[in-house]
């Protein structure tokens, strides 16, 4: 992600500003550093394609929603600031829902149920809480983008294995589409592939308790590849 | 802090309904621009799903062609007798349901479409999922005995588990199977987790095979079925004759 070609022309870009973006995606990362939006990073990862679009679908609105918020930081009453998140991230959540109806129906369709849970998202209201009211615009897209590509790149991950393992997918492509399929077509009968050795998919990765679990496991890569992270225990 | 303006009751109160006004504009504003779009995007999509139950797949772009096309002749049925109705597709199978909760009666939109020199009936099927509604388009042989293709859809369910019912592999499933036991009574199809047939070769069991991990979602497609279908029941019989 980081260009430091991009750094040397362009001040907009100093190493600070580019830490906003870097840090999210691994050692300050939301879901796995922060535990932050795990919930529907638990529930929508059965499949590739939905949590790549979950993933856009938030980093556009911790992008979009950090610049408004940090644009009106100033002009915020105290003690409404919340709900005034609030309204903000359901506003862009809305505008995003209409267009895609509007003019993507079939993809809005795909979208429903994630559309929805993008307001209930920790991480949105957690930057424009603790960045976007105390941080210019420009820093506050940063970061918005920087925490939304953190919880993106986890969700991803997380999304491959549980659909490579889960259904002997990816993309929903690899078992009929493509030339080649991924690892076989599983139905009895014709088993091709890897299903012809005894390979079997494992049902249990489509279900949410193997999401923690291997969300888990990329928690302890993490850590064991970078000890500061560990807390203390007493 | 107190001595900041926007900490002032006044300010906040103003602040709020500026905000309130601003974005309620900003929101009516949109839905009214895109209203047309998406009421024209959901009729073509109901068009779309109905040519999809008969293994028909048009674009957004050519469906209201294929639509005349396919479709013949569209009813309302109400009991036993059908009135032509050009636009019986877009009747609102919630509304109905509703209707008929309310002791009303349910009127039942059936369509007579033509492939390939068959006539297949269409009856649209409404029930509940996992999380959400589900519905579906079921296509029947002339003979008002087995399924010529179905078409599911869903509001809410699980990817990857219960949305799993719009994929061809458990559509797919359902074509030829009876819909009537071996002594002629109604048994409509059943989602089953246990009938060990997982390809489906044997069509006069009434079952097909359930998507692991979707259990509740099965079940909703077996009851709205069941349901769907038995709603249709009177009218089958006085066409077989």
């Amino acid at each position: 992600m980081a260009d430091t070609k991009t750094k040397e022309k362009e001040p907009l870009f100093s190493k600070k500003n580019l830490g906003l973006v870097k840090d999210p995606l691994a050692d300050n990362n939301p879901i796995t550093v922060q535990v932050l939006g795990i919930c529907s990073a638990l529930a929508i990862t059965a499949e590739l394609k939905a949590s790549v679009i979950m993933a856009l679908s938030v980093i556009f609105v911790t992008a979009m929603g950090n610049v408004v918020i940090s644009l009106m930081r100033n002009i915020i009453p105290n003690s409404i600031r919340i709900i005034t998140q609030l309204v903000v991230a359901a506003t862009l959540v809305i505008l995003v829902d209409l267009t895609l109806k509007a003019f993507v129906p079939d993809l809005a369709k795909k979208l429903s149920v994630f559309i929805g849970l993008i307001i209930t998202n920790c991480i949105i209201m957690g930057r424009f809480e603790a960045f976007a009211l105390g941080n210019t615009p420009w820093k506050s897209f940063l970061d918005g983008i920087g925490n939304g590509l953190g919880y993106g790149v986890i969700l991803v991950i997380v999304g491959f294995f549980r659909e490579l393992l889960g259904s002997g997918d990816l993309f929903g492509l690899g078992k009929t589409y493509l030339g080649h399929p991924l690892l076989g077509n599983p139905i009895k009968g014709e088993l091709s592939g890897l299903y012809a050795l005894g390979y079997e998919n494992n049902g249990f990765m489509l279900l949410a308790p193997m999401a923690l679990i291997t969300l888990g496991l990329i928690i302890g890569f993490q850590r064991s590849r970078n000890k500061s992270l560990i807390e203390e225990t007493h | 802090m107190s001595t900041k303006r926007t900490d002032s009751n006044i300010y906040t109160i103003v602040f709020a309904v500026i905000l309130v006004v601003v974005v309620g504009s900003l929101l009516a504003f949109f839905a009214n621009a895109t209203k047309d779009m998406r009421v024209n995007n959901d009729k073509v999509k109901t068009q779309l799903d109905i040519l999809s139950s008969i293994g028909v797949e048009a674009t957004r772009a050519n469906a209201t062609e294929m639509f005349n096309q396919y479709i013949k002749k569209q009813f309302v049925v109400e009991g036993t007798t059908a009135t032509e109705d050009a636009e019986a597709y877009l009747i609102d199978v919630k509304k109905e349901q509703n209707a008929a909760k309310e002791g009303k009666t349910q009127r039942l939109p059936i369509f007579e479409a033509e492939k390939d020199g068959k006539t297949i009936y269409i009856v649209p099927v409404r029930g509940n999922g996992l999380w959400d509604a589900i519905w579906g388009y079921v296509a029947l042989n002339d003979d008002l005995k087995s399924i010529y293709g179905v078409f599911f859809d869903h509001k809410g369910e699980t990817p990857g588990l219960g949305a799993n019912i719009t994929e061809p592999f458990f559509k797919d499933d359902f074509k030829g199977e009876m819909i009537y036991g071996p002594s002629g009574d109604f048994k409509s199809v059943t989602v089953s987790k246990s009938n060990g047939d997982p390809n489906n070769t044997d069509k006069t069991d009434n079952e097909v095979d359930a998507i692991s991990g979707a259990t509740i979602t099965g079940n909703g497609v077996t009851a709205m079925l069941k349901k769907g279908l038995g709603l249709y029941l009177p009218y089958f019989e006085t066409l077989k004759k």
